[in-house]
């Protein structure tokens, strides 16, 4: 690959470095990428056309989505080149949000069951679903 | 920039490295860098939303609509469940890759492309803002609203119309967004500031928006 020869402005072994002015991977790489989030999509719908119900319908959905996560951070947005500072201050923080997760998790059950001590389960009668 | 790529150390050696003396943290134009924290803080304002969602679809002892028939398109007298929702999946999906392709483009210097490329994701983008009235169109004529609707749990509404609004909202900013540096692109402004890396700094946005709709697909659509 490429990199120095198109970054008059940076010293040329910074833009060799690491995501400088020089992000060049084949356009080949990202079509395969391309074409594999259209695949894990497909897939994802499918398990919904299917009626795929319970555990395998949320593995299913959680393992495509986090797949497809996956390639979108790491190729498209070029993440698995960037150094592992840069990594780390961008990629752990979010996993705070698994206390959060948690914490509202408990709550709502707990919300639940409060309704249900409360208010007993209330009689509703949804209106079948029709499109026009 | 004074780094001596050669001597910097890799791994978690280099994480110490980037991090101790009084220096620039990341080895990265500062656009990229600041983009990233941007990022990073709308992670967390679409968490809560996601959350909240959660939450609220836990704690509500009506049932939840199921989205499956909520969102299903009839075609030819035939209801497919999610289909509208599948097709913008992939519209967003393809122009992700279309975006990355004119990041690859501007670094080779070839504006055209860049720039054709960048408009073609634009309007993508735009394709998918539309279908997305179209949907929420479709959705209010049927009688749903933040505070109830036909079909189930009243708190349907409103998590729909936050999450997929506050993300629509993403979508035609960054619609803007990119026309506005493919315009910058054509007319060579990058070429005279010596670095096309804002391109790849619109592309970062563009492909989050993308990652986020990966989550709301996952939690609203299908679960």
């Amino acid at each position: 690959m490429d990199h120095a020869a198109h970054s008059g402005h940076a010293p040329a072994a910074h833009a060799a470095a690491h995501g400088g002015d020089g992000q060049q991977h084949p356009i080949k790489l990202y079509l395969w990428i391309w074409g594999l989030l259209f695949v894990l999509s497909a897939f994802s719908y499918a398990v919904d056309y299917f009626r795929v119900q319970g555990y395998t319908r949320w593995t299913l959905i959680i393992i495509f989505m986090l797949l497809k996560a996956g390639f979108i951070i790491a190729v498209f947005m070029h993440m698995k080149w960037e150094r592992l500072g840069l990594k780390l201050a961008i990629l752990t923080p979010p996993l705070a949000l698994l206390v959060l997760i948690g914490l509202m998790a408990i709550e709502g059950d707990y919300t639940f069951l409060t309704r249900l001590a409360s208010f007993g389960q209330e009689v509703f009668q949804p209106a079948p679903v029709h499109h026009d | 920039m004074s780094q001596q790529p050669m001597t910097m150390p890799e791994g978690l050696g280099g994480v110490t490295a980037d991090w101790s003396a009084d220096k620039q943290a990341f080895p990265v134009p500062w656009g990229k860098a600041m983009m990233w924290i941007f990022l990073l803080s709308d992670t967390f304002i679409f968490s809560c939303f996601l959350t909240g969602y959660m939450n609220v679809r836990m704690s509500t002892t009506v049932p939840w609509p199921n989205p499956s028939e909520v969102f299903a398109l009839t075609v030819a007298g035939k209801s497919i469940p999610l289909l509208l929702i599948a097709i913008m999946t992939m519209v967003l999906i393809t122009s992700s890759g279309t975006m990355a392709m004119a990041v690859n483009f501007g670094y080779r210097r070839d504006r055209k492309r860049t720039a054709m490329l960048m408009f073609a994701t634009a309007a993508l983008g735009l394709t998918f803002v539309g279908m997305q009235a179209f949907e929420w169109t479709k959705l209010i004529m049927e009688g749903v609203r933040p505070w109830g609707n036909p079909f189930g749990a009243a708190q349907f509404g409103s998590a729909f119309f936050m999450i997929t609004g506050f993300h629509g909202l993403h979508v035609s900013g960054g619609v803007i967004y990119l026309t506005v540096v493919a315009i910058r692109v054509l007319n060579g402004f990058y070429d005279r500031k010596g670095t096309y890396e804002t391109v790849e700094v619109a592309g970062l946005y563009w492909h989050f928006v993308d990652l986020v709709w990966v989550f709301i697909f996952a939690f609203f659509y299908l679960w």
